[in-house]
């Protein structure tokens, strides 16, 4: 990736020295704030790239834990305690271990699968029949599951970047798919504008409710957070209704839509073996876009001038309300774009599981991103490569899917913690840090 | 009791924000730290309450070395101490807040809140506190919050009592009220030390005073030593507090305030029908008790807040109903009253709070492409000519001191091009050098012809920079007058009677001589 962190803005850092100056600076900015965005902050803002790392380990490690002890072999050995306390320990560390590694296999690489590949007679056969394709695959899957959160994650960091929170990436990724999915099979257009349309359509859906969020914001000075948390609501109630009606796949009593015609797919990058397909291009298109909006551009100096200090910002001319409807529109078509990218890339119709959590599993993977572009993408990859794992260790290991929902949580709850994190490592930072924001004025 | 420091240093990192401080406060004494933002004053009282730990050096309670491992040890050995930002509980009353931390407990296991109310009275009544304790603390202006601050103090039985900027925050009768009540806790036996860097108000409170300069003590000197050499020893070099200036040289109206009435949304009318004009090379200064409608005026100048009627003209251009943005590009540059609020954007660096309003237009920009090069090499430039002391460009703002805040705005409003300069407070909270370095640009700007409007509630600087005082007392304008005009009278005006003056300049344009320097 060409992206990096523009020389403009201060980069929180990881040294014990520095740290303190970011942390002084941030606790005196903190007593004038108030207490929603002092909370924002001190999540998004209070990490270094340590702290959010050592989170992760953490996690692994406690979630690593709780699995070896909710195994019942390992139960039942540690039952044996006593006459063979060796048994109970390896049995533990087995099972924690076994489960990470099928994690790791399902998700980005798998030995099994080159042995087989080099066991095949020759190597065109073994292409031919998937061999090559089967150690991609899980890859190809990281990259599938990715998309979506990526998409929507930076629905979410780019109203945190303008000071706004959107806990409607949900019905925005909803809206999208709705509109997504009608345009796959309800048009009939020429192979590659039908895919563009579908695509737009999707942005449309959700630029749409992202418009009125950020409009009823500027208009009548309607929290985002409610609104978006109503909207949530009303387009899950939608969607059921249409399904049911409207949208039915004819011959169908379930609540499913018809599949989308075969030209509104995006196309595969690697054959159809691998799911992989343009849709994850197009979301790291979007993230660079996103960068280069919010640190190249005089609309991004305005969204993010408005997310630090508005008042300062209309001083300075800036319109604020204008802007608050526009990034919202923006965030709203970027989660609408990953609601119609999982239809056209992989799901083809859209149904209740469809749309599964992305929407909420974005606020998350903004959260571990703080709230940038580069960050959303790594975030996203990591989370998608939980999503793409999980099956293989919930078949292999034996241990339930829901360990993964476990770690996401133990991650965002560490890196919504630094202090604990802090503490737990002893980071010099953290105690410095304190007693500047105990003295009020700082250290000045 | 007697307090003393010894050798107190206290470093963080390479920076020595305390170096070898000795200081003693005898009983019954008023004992005033002065020195420049960023001297130490602040960090030495923290050591002194507990809140940070010296290196080196030690507490002396009546000759007996003491070590405060926390602000609880320290009020128990009886020091208390009230924060430039206060700490109370909005939504409690005065009692409740006063009590908070050392509930007494009534023989029923209940709070008792009668002796809470009772010990508020008590101490009220003895200092001439005058406070109501059962008054919710959010509904109490702030020299009241402040006395609410300082009985907490005293129901903890402090006998040296921290004052850290006291007067920041007051109003001029407010201080002066502060200043009775130190008096009468003086008389009562208990020490008081005064944080301040304000040069009149330690002369007129303190018994010693002790000038801090870098983390060091510069030296002792009594209350009667002069204004400039107290002023000499905190920037350690000679200071002019008074501005030289040339006569105005008055050319035609550039700004144009008509019939101006300004009210906010719950309909309270601010600005009251108010007009006046400031011509180019010229220096308007307003003055006025803060709250009279100043802040609302300047708002509505840069279009902030909507205008009820009147109208507003910049060299003969109807600006009434325009938007920030355009009467930026009209030509007003403007320096808000509070600049962390609204002047700067903490977080930014100091780059890109240069171009804050300048962003949208070459050579920072043209499109929506930002160009960095452009942006960098003007920060340079202007940090360069306004002496910004900051570490690079890229520092965040809000990390820089107030006097060095104050500069990049002025570099940002100052580098545009701009005819009318309206600047709201242009001083508070700087120190000397800062005030002298500001000063001496708002002068420059009206010799290169500007038309200036300063509103202040320092009457030092109306005095320093105006050619002409307009006094605003509830959203009118209660008098125009020379800048020779005595004290007196303009208290009169800024207590709102409209002193039919003989001295009344009522027609600018005749009045040439102006530049007088009373003060």
């Amino acid at each position: 990736m060409s992206e990096q962190v523009p020389p403009g803005l201060p980069e929180p850092s990881a040294s014990g020295g520095s740290a303190t100056a970011t942390k002084r600076e941030e606790k005196t900015e903190a007593s004038r704030r108030s207490f929603g965005s002092i909370v924002r902050e001190s999540i998004l803002e209070g990490n270094s790239v340590t702290v959010i790392f050592l989170a992760i380990l953490t996690a692994i490690v406690i979630g690593g834990l709780l699995n070896a002890f909710t195994n019942t072999k390992v139960l039942h050995a540690w039952g044996n305690l006593f006459s063979a306390p060796g048994a109970a320990i390896a049995q533990a560390w087995d099972t924690a271990i076994g489960a990470y590694v099928a994690l790791f296999e399902g998700s980005i690489f798998n030995p099994h699968t080159v042995a087989a590949l080099f066991q095949q007679a020759s190597f065109s056969t073994a292409v031919h029949d998937g061999f090559l394709a089967a150690v991609f695959n899980p890859l190809s899957e990281t990259c599938v599951q990715a998309t979506p959160l990526l998409l929507a994650g930076l629905a979410v960091a780019l109203p945190y970047q303008a000071g706004m929170f959107n806990i409607g990436a949900q019905s925005q990724f909803i809206g999208g798919a709705i509109l997504g999915t009608y345009l796959g099979y309800g048009v009939s257009l020429p192979p590659v504008i039908h895919v563009i349309v579908c695509a737009l359509g999707g942005f449309v859906g959700g630029a749409v409710l992202g418009w009125v969020v950020g409009e009823l914001k500027a208009r009548t000075g309607a929290h985002e957070v409610i609104t978006t948390i109503m909207l949530n609501y009303i387009m899950a109630y939608l969607l059921s209704f249409l399904l049911g009606n409207v949208m039915q796949r004819p011959g169908r009593s379930d609540l499913i839509s018809p599949v989308i015609a075969g030209d509104a797919h995006l196309w595969h990058l690697f054959g159809s073996t691998l799911r992989i397909n343009a849709g994850f291009l197009i979301a790291l298109a979007c993230a660079f876009g996103l960068w280069w909006l919010l640190y190249r551009t005089t609309t991004g100096f305005e969204f993010r001038a408005i997310g630090k200090n508005p008042s300062a910002a209309r001083v300075a001319g800036m319109n604020v309300e204008r802007s608050w409807v526009l990034v919202m529109l923006i965030a709203g078509g970027l989660a609408g774009l990953a609601g119609s990218g999982v239809i056209q890339g992989t799901e083809s119709s859209l149904n209740f599981q469809t749309y599964g959590t992305f929407g909420f599993d974005a606020i998350t993977v903004a959260l571990l991103g703080l709230g940038r572009p580069l960050g959303v993408v790594l975030a996203s990859l990591l989370f998608g490569a939980f999503h793409a794992g999980a099956p293989l260790m919930q078949s292999q290991t034996n241990t339930s899917v829901e360990i993964v929902q476990v770690l996401e949580a133990l991650i965002v709850m560490f890196v919504a913690a630094p202090p604990l994190i802090r503490a737990i490592y002893r980071l010099r930072a953290a105690r410095a840090a304190g007693v500047a924001g105990l003295t009020g004025k700082g250290l000045a | 009791m007697e307090l003393e420091l010894k050798g107190i240093t206290k470093r963080f990192g390479s920076l020595v924000a305390n170096d070898r401080i000795d200081l003693s406060v005898s009983p019954g004494q008023v004992h005033a730290l002065l020195g420049e933002n960023g001297a130490g004053k602040t960090t030495l009282m923290n050591v002194l309450y507990g809140l940070l730990q010296p290196d080196e050096g030690e507490i002396l309670l009546d000759g007996r070395s003491v070590q405060f491992h926390s602000p609880k040890d320290a009020i128990a050995a009886g020091i208390g101490m009230v924060h430039q930002h206060f700490m109370l509980v909005p939504v409690f009353t005065v009692a409740e807040n006063v009590t908070l931390g050392k509930e007494e407990i009534h023989p029923s296991g209940l709070l008792d809140r009668r002796k809470a109310r009772r010990d508020v009275r008590e101490l009220s009544k003895r200092y001439g506190l005058e406070v109501d304790p059962d008054a919710l603390v959010e509904d109490l202006p702030v020299g009241i919050q402040q006395r609410v601050e300082i009985i907490k103090a005293l129901v903890r039985d402090a006998s040296v009592l921290i004052l850290d900027e006291p007067t920041a925050v007051l109003t001029p009768a407010e201080t002066n009220d502060l200043f009775r009540i130190i008096r009468q806790l003086k008389d009562g036996g208990t020490s008081v030390v005064f944080i301040s860097h304000k040069l009149k108000e330690v002369q007129a409170i303190a018994d010693t005073i002790t000038v801090l300069r870098r983390g060091a003590v510069v030296g002792d000197k009594p209350p009667s030593a002069t204004e400039d050499e107290l002023a000499a020893m905190m920037v350690g070099r000679n200071v002019q507090l008074v501005v030289s200036k040339d006569a105005a040289r008055p050319g035609d109206v550039v700004l144009d305030v008509e019939d101006l009435t300004v009210a906010d949304e719950t309909g309270r009318v601010w600005v009251n029908g108010m007009s006046f004009q400031v011509r180019a090379g010229e220096i308007l200064g307003l003055a006025g008790v803060q709250g009279n409608g100043q802040t609302e005026l300047c708002e509505a100048l840069l279009g902030l807040r909507p205008i009820a009627s009147g109208h507003i003209r910049l060299n003969g251009r109807d600006l009434t109903r325009g938007t920030p943005r355009q009467r930026l590009n009209a030509g007003v540059a403007y320096v808000p009253e509070d600049r962390q609020e609204d002047g700067l954007v903490g977080a930014f660096s100091v780059a890109d709070n240069m171009i804050l309003d300048s962003y949208d237009r070459p050579p920072f920009s043209s499109g929506i492409n930002l160009h960095l090069g452009a942006i960098a090499s003007n920060a340079a430039m202007r940090v360069q000519e306004f002496d910004v002391r900051t570490q690079s460009a890229d520092t965040p703002v809000g990390t820089l001191s107030g006097g060095n805040q104050q500069k990049v705005i002025l570099a940002r409003e100052l580098g545009r091009e701009h005819k009318v300069l309206v600047a709201s407070q242009p001083t508070r909270g700087l120190d000397v050098g800062s005030i002298e370095f500001v000063h001496r640009r708002i002068v420059q700007q009206r010799d290169h012809g500007v038309a200036v409007l300063i509103v202040s509630s320092e009457l030092d600087e109306i005095y320093a920079l105006a050619d002409r005082i307009a006094v605003m007392y509830e959203g009118r304008i209660t008098g125009f007058r020379p800048p020779s005009v005595p004290v007196e009278e303009l208290g009169l005006l800024m207590a709102g009677s409209e002193v039919p003056g003989a001295a009344e300049a009522e027609a600018p344009a005749a009045e040439q001589s102006g530049a007088g320097e009373s003060s």
